[in-house]
């Protein structure tokens, strides 16, 4: 197709550079510095979806992120990307693009029933449906989801990279126009560190929709350049094109999203697709502009009714005329301003209809003068045309503006322009806490008192002329660095200076009488996006909402993606006129971020894959992977789960390990046990306070055991410490817990205990920890750990003392977890790999076997010893583990104690550990299983408790399980059943929890 | 003691001197790992000029007392971590620096209330240099890394991404571009740290070196 709207010449676009693109599956051509709405413009096309509700035509209604019509679904399979605005779409080569909320075609859509049907779909509609019955919501949700909603989600995972920052600055600026590149010009020349941020992909914002404005005596584009050339030269200062300042959190913390290859397709290279800027401001300067205000009126929303603005835009930087022959709708300076710059792209200007009784102003004067055809104090009171607009008819209004008189007249026209005011983009303003205010002159909400570090200025803060904006800019530039602390000197220069316009005088009617009654005529929309017209607000009103916020939601205006840019002053304006009240009465809801959509990529960043979290490996990780370990996920660690050999099942290697590491020796890797270092004068005192057990006359290369509780009562960790010097101790957690016991023990000392001299370091990575175990590991320490005296003497069960082993220098601690002869190697962490392969070389001849944590959980199971988050859970005392041995009745005080004597933690039917048995020694009682008394009847039965571990012991040669059932310790003996979920009911016998060894002769020989 | 060559640096395993990906006279990230050194983590009065006194008297040069500086002589430098936290480098790749370090201070200030704690295991070293070395830290890093603000010699024990990291600035007044930084993380957070500097400097060019 031919771009028959393109202009022959003019507009900021590569008439060289042809483009060719998709929409709807249809090929056009447009040009490089299009966007995909200007290059379907250029071709004729206006029709770009459905509506939400009603799924009525629509088409492009503006020029910029305030669209709310012409939401794009961009893109195909994984890359797809919804509920993008045409407007802001960087045309490129290839592009992609299809219509939403549309079935079976845009042309002809079976939805369009519901335009038809809008009476039953009043404001509302969703609460007064769904109120009953409550079953019935789900096929309503099927059917609105399948025949309303906003675009798909992609298939398939995203293939593109995302990238994420975080950054400080002294100035952060938002918005490139020209307060925006004043702001940035002043701040900048200062020395300040400045970061312009700007959602277009060209600097100059609004002057690019103009027509023959000069700054400083030069074209505004000459301006332009030199400003960013000037820019670019200043070191600290960044330039953020295609960035979007979506959300301005507390502390001047601004989220912008830089939008970094999306303009080339998908050719991303090395650069991510996307970056989200993680800004931290010392000083905010607001520049985000101002968007045009639609009028209010019936049949305002059909294709090719556009923003008078956006129709300059189209002319002006793209140019494309948005059609052959034009009507212009106006109450202010603004539509005129269209007129003439479409007049002079040789559109047919028909007629411009003016709300104002008495037009004047420097754009009325020129549209006199040219001899164009002005119909004052007259309105548009009704529309036609399907696919887009055919004709309007124009009336003139009585005196005050509430009553459209005589019939009108009917003028054709392919393209109506129509302006209501202007809004200020208020919308970070508001999200940083500031206070917005009416002001009654301009019609519009203007920013207030400031929350924080910021200052707006320009249209943004209701300034609209020119020179004002510039010199408003400059001085909140200027103003900005002084408040950062930037010491300017003499070297800011002055504000740029430019003639002023303004779209004042206005006439404020914020709905357009249509001289038919309420109904009969066409819907007059306020919020185009969420299809919310003047009697759904007027209904919700009579309907007894009448707090704007209220308003809001049950009628659903300002809300979703387009939060209220185009809708929301005509909205509060409707209900204040409604009510009788004055719009400051009224009030204003809140706008929320982000601005625009922000796609869920940039916030996961590179955090995926393989950097989702990070992953914590040993120094002998790569030995296991060599020798084929199937790992397991420890807290962030990886450890070795068993180590299958050719054709062996998980069961059998596991067997494998188990059995070796109680008949010959066993190997583990136990580098991951947390490791916490204790120094100070009052260590021991420190012990005795977080451990239920007493320190004080702890050895010098001793060891003890020691439960570790909280405030409550309830056990959170466990492990082994070994004093190693007079006020020096080693403290083992569990793999899993090493971060929150040190923080846990960090909080007591410096809020609690902070005259204690106790200091705490982590040492967990410190050392590899090798563990060998079994009847031969005190023979294989002995062969590589020559000059050490390992004798029961030198080195008893529960001792430690330092040595060499295979020539490292060692920690060797005879503390085990098995129930065997354990030696618990530590030597600095990169010998760990040398220390496991010697002792592999060495333990050749004692049938060593490396084993994993999962037989490790079977030979602690064996021998009853607790894993803290497998028999615990956080509502376990070490009464109920039948510990009561490890608490000391003799301390004064330990955290948890007060705890243990509350009347429920002392009763006697709270779960306690147990051992099961199963009746027949085969069946292995799945993790989990609930336990009940006697024969399974009708529910509800009660529950007695869960098993926590079970295994088959190959040691045993029958399974055995850990449990917490209620009064376990009065029922020893007792059988009791584990109904499962497959059906089948499984008998067992409950018994002491420990199975193996219970005198620890292994332990002590 | 044992043979150096047994002795395995946190990112031995990764084989580095094979993932230089890019053109290295074009990248503009450079990563190394600093194998061995010596890292002791001191607790101290930092308040108290005996204990101050003692350091210097043994040490050669003062702890520093300001935020996020450090300080140095001879063979080691001090990093500051706290208000009675330092780390303690030596950093010529002496990999039994750690204990001998730790043996010199306690006795140095066996006096005072410290804790000396040998870690030199326990970190991992990635230097990270070229001229967007900055750019590529700051992806994930909250503090102010900009020359004006994080300065040569300065350090900050923050977040980096996911793990916790110690970046030290090298150098007294080097030009910005020319800056080294010297990250120490957890031993076993190194591998993580590493390939997410690797990832964040991606579109910038990345050549990776041994040490």
């Amino acid at each position: 197709m031919t771009q028959s709207f393109r202009l022959p010449e003019g507009g900021v676009i590569d008439r060289g550079r042809r483009l060719g693109f998709r929409f709807d599956g249809r090929d056009y051509m447009g040009c490089a510095g299009d966007t995909l709405a200007s290059a379907l413009l250029a071709n004729g096309v206006h029709l770009t979806g459905r509506s939400f509700k009603y799924h009525r035509p629509r088409g492009i209604l503006s020029a910029g992120a305030e669209e709310p019509n012409a939401l794009i679904q961009l893109g195909e399979g994984a890359r797809c990307e919804p509920n993008l605005r045409a407007t802001q779409i960087e045309l490129f080569d290839g592009l992609i693009a299809r219509s939403q909320n549309r079935w079976p075609s845009l042309d002809f859509d079976i939805g369009a029933l519901n335009n038809r049907m809008s009476r039953l779909l009043p404001s509302g509609f969703y609460y007064k449906t769904f109120m009953w019955p409550a079953s019935f919501w789900m096929k309503y949700e099927f059917i609105i989801r399948h025949s309303a909603g906003l675009g798909q989600a992609p298939e398939g995972r995203d293939p593109d990279r995302y990238d994420k920052t975080f950054a400080h600055c002294d100035v952060l600026v938002v918005g490139a126009g020209p307060s925006g590149l004043a702001a940035a010009l002043a701040a900048g020349r200062g020395g300040a560190r400045v970061i312009l941020a700007e959602q277009d992909a060209l600097l100059g914002g609004s002057l690019w929709s103009g027509n023959g404005e000069t700054i400083d005596g030069a074209p505004a584009r000459d301006w332009i350049e030199a400003a960013r050339r000037e820019l670019e030269a200043m070191a600290e200062v960044t330039i953020l094109t295609r960035t979007l300042a979506y959300g301005y959190f507390d502390h001047n913390f601004v989220a912008l999203v830089e939008r970094v290859t999306d303009h080339l397709g998908g050719v991303a290279g090395k650069q991510p697709r996307q970056r989200l800027w993680k800004l931290r401001a010392k000083q905010v300067v607001l520049a985000t502009g101002a968007i045009e205000r639609p009028l209010v009126f019936a049949g305002n929303d059909r294709p090719g009714i556009m923003l008078a603005d956006a129709c300059r835009t189209y002319v002006n930087r793209f140019a494309v005329q948005p059609g052959k022959r034009a009507v212009v709708f106006t109450n202010n300076e603004s539509g005129h301003l269209a007129a003439l710059d479409m007049a002079a792209a040789g559109i047919d200007v028909a007629a411009i209809a003016d709300l104002r009784e008495d037009p004047m102003g420097p754009a009325s004067e020129r549209t006199e003068a040219a001899g164009l055809r002005v119909i004052p104090g007259s309105a548009v009171v009704g529309t036609k045309g399907e696919r887009r607009v055919k004709q309007v008819r124009i009336a003139r209004l009585n005196p005050d503006g509430t009553q459209a008189l005589a019939a009108g007249e009917n003028l054709d026209c392919d393209v109506l322009a129509m302006s209501g005011g202007w809004n200020p983009s208020l919308h970070l303003f508001s999200q940083s806490r500031g206070k917005v205010r009416f002001d009654s002159g301009l019609g519009c909400f203007v920013p207030g008192a400031s929350a924080q570090a910021e200052r707006s200025a320009g249209s943004c803060n209701g300034v609209f002329g020119l020179n004002d904006c510039l010199a408003q800019g400059f001085n909140a530039g200027k103003q900005a660095a002084q408040d950062a602390g930037i010491k300017a000197g003499s070297k800011g220069g002055a504000a740029p200076q430019a003639g002023n316009g303004d779209f004042l005088p206005a006439r404020w009617i914020w709905e357009v009488p249509s001289g038919k009654p309420a109904g009969r005529a066409g819907k007059a929309f306020v919020d185009f996006q969420n299809d919310v017209t003047a009697n759904d607000l007027k209904l919700a009103l009579r309907e007894g909402y009448e707090s704007i916020e209220h308003v809001k939601r049950y009628t659903t205006t300002g809300m979703g993606t387009d939060q209220g840019k185009t809708s929301n002053v005509n909205a509060i304006g409707i209900v204040a006129q409604t009510q009788g009240r004055e719009i400051p009465d009224v009030g204003v809801t809140t706008f929320r971020p982000p601005y625009t959509p922000v796609t869920f990529g940039v916030f996961a960043g590179r955090d995926v894959d393989d950097l989702l979290d990070p992953v914590r490996k040993t120094p002998i990780h790569d030995w296991h992977e060599r020798a084929g370990a199937a790992f397991e996920d420890v807290g962030q660690w990886k450890r070795p789960w068993y180590f299958p050999q050719a054709g062996e099942t998980m069961h059998q290697a596991v067997n494998r390990e188990v059995k070796a590491a109680r008949e010959s020796a066993g190997i583990m890797d136990a580098t991951t046990l947390g490791k916490i270092d204790i120094q100070g004068r009052d260590s021991a005192e420190f012990l005795n306070r977080v451990y239920t057990n007493a320190w004080t006359k702890l050895a010098v290369g001793r060891c003890r055991y020691g439960l570790m509780l909280n405030e409550a009562g309830m056990v959170i960790d466990d492990g082994v410490t070994a004093r190693l010097g007079e006020f020096h101790y080693l403290m083992t957690t569990t793999s899993g817990n090493a971060a929150p016991v040190l923080a846990h023990l960090e909080e007591y000392l410096q809020t609690e205990w902070p005259d204690l001299d106790v200091h705490l370091t982590s040492v967990t990575d410190q050392f590899a920890t090798v563990t060998i175990s079994g009847p031969k590991a005190r023979a294989l320490l002995a062969d590589v750990a020559g000059d050490m005296d390992l004798g029961s003497q030198a080195l008893p069960h529960m001792g430690v003392g330092d040595g060499r082993v295979a020539g490292i220098a060692a920690r060797i601690a005879r503390i085990s977890f098995t129930g065997e002869m354990s030696y618990e190697i530590n030597v600095p962490a990169s010998c760990g790999l040398a220390l496991w392969q010697a002792l592999m070389t060495a333990g050749a001849k004692y049938a060593i076997v490396p084993y994993g944590t999962e037989a490790m959980h079977v030979l602690r199971a064996e021998k009853g010893f607790i894993i803290v988050g497998q028999e615990t859970d956080g509502s376990v005392t070490p009464i109920d583990l039948g510990m009561d041995w490890i608490v000391s009745k003799k301390k004064t005080d330990f955290i948890g104690k007060r705890s243990l004597t509350r009347p429920d933690i002392i009763k006697p039917d709270r779960k306690q550990l147990v051992g099961l048995l199963t009746g027949d020694p085969k069946e292995v009682l799945p993790e989990g299983a609930h336990l009940v008394e006697g024969a399974v009847g009708q529910p509800p039965v009660p529950m007695l408790g869960h098993v926590t571990s079970s295994y088959e012991s190959p040691n045993l040669g029958r399974s055995i399980a850990l449990a917490m059932i209620k009064g376990g310790r009065d029922r020893m003996g007792q059988s009791l059943q584990a109904p499962l979920a497959d059906g089948r009911t499984i008998a067992c016998t409950v018994t002491g929890p420990v199975f193996l060894d219970p005198e620890g002769t292994r332990l002590n020989d | 003691m044992i043979e150096k060559y047994l002795r395995q640096s946190p990112l031995a395993h990764m084989g580095l001197g094979a993932r230089s990906g890019d053109d290295t006279a074009k990248a503009e990230v450079r990563l190394a790992e600093r194998p061995f050194f010596g890292f002791v983590n001191l607790r101290g009065p930092g308040a108290d000029p005996a204990f101050l006194g003692a350091f210097k008297a043994a040490s050669g040069y003062a702890l520093p007392t300001e935020a996020g500086t450090s300080g140095g002589g001879g063979n080691t430098t001090a990093l500051w971590l706290g208000p009675k936290e330092w780390a303690i480098l030596d950093t010529r790749g002496d990999p039994d620096a750690g204990p001998r370090m730790a043996d010199e201070l306690r006795t140095a200030l066996a006096d005072f209330r410290v804790a000396v704690t040998d870690v030199s295991e326990s970190r991992a070293c990635i230097r990270i240099s070229g001229p967007k070395a900055r750019a590529t830290l700051q992806k994930g890093c909250p503090l102010d890394l900009h020359p004006q603000a994080f300065r040569p010699g300065h350090c900050a024990h923050t977040r980096l991404a996911k793990a916790t990291a110690l970046i030290h600035l090298n150098g007294n007044d080097s030009a910005p571009e020319e800056a080294i930084f010297d990250v120490y993380t957890v031993r076993s957070f190194g591998e993580y740290v590493w390939l997410w500097l690797e990832d964040a400097g991606r579109e910038y060019g990345v050549t990776a070196r041994l040490s």
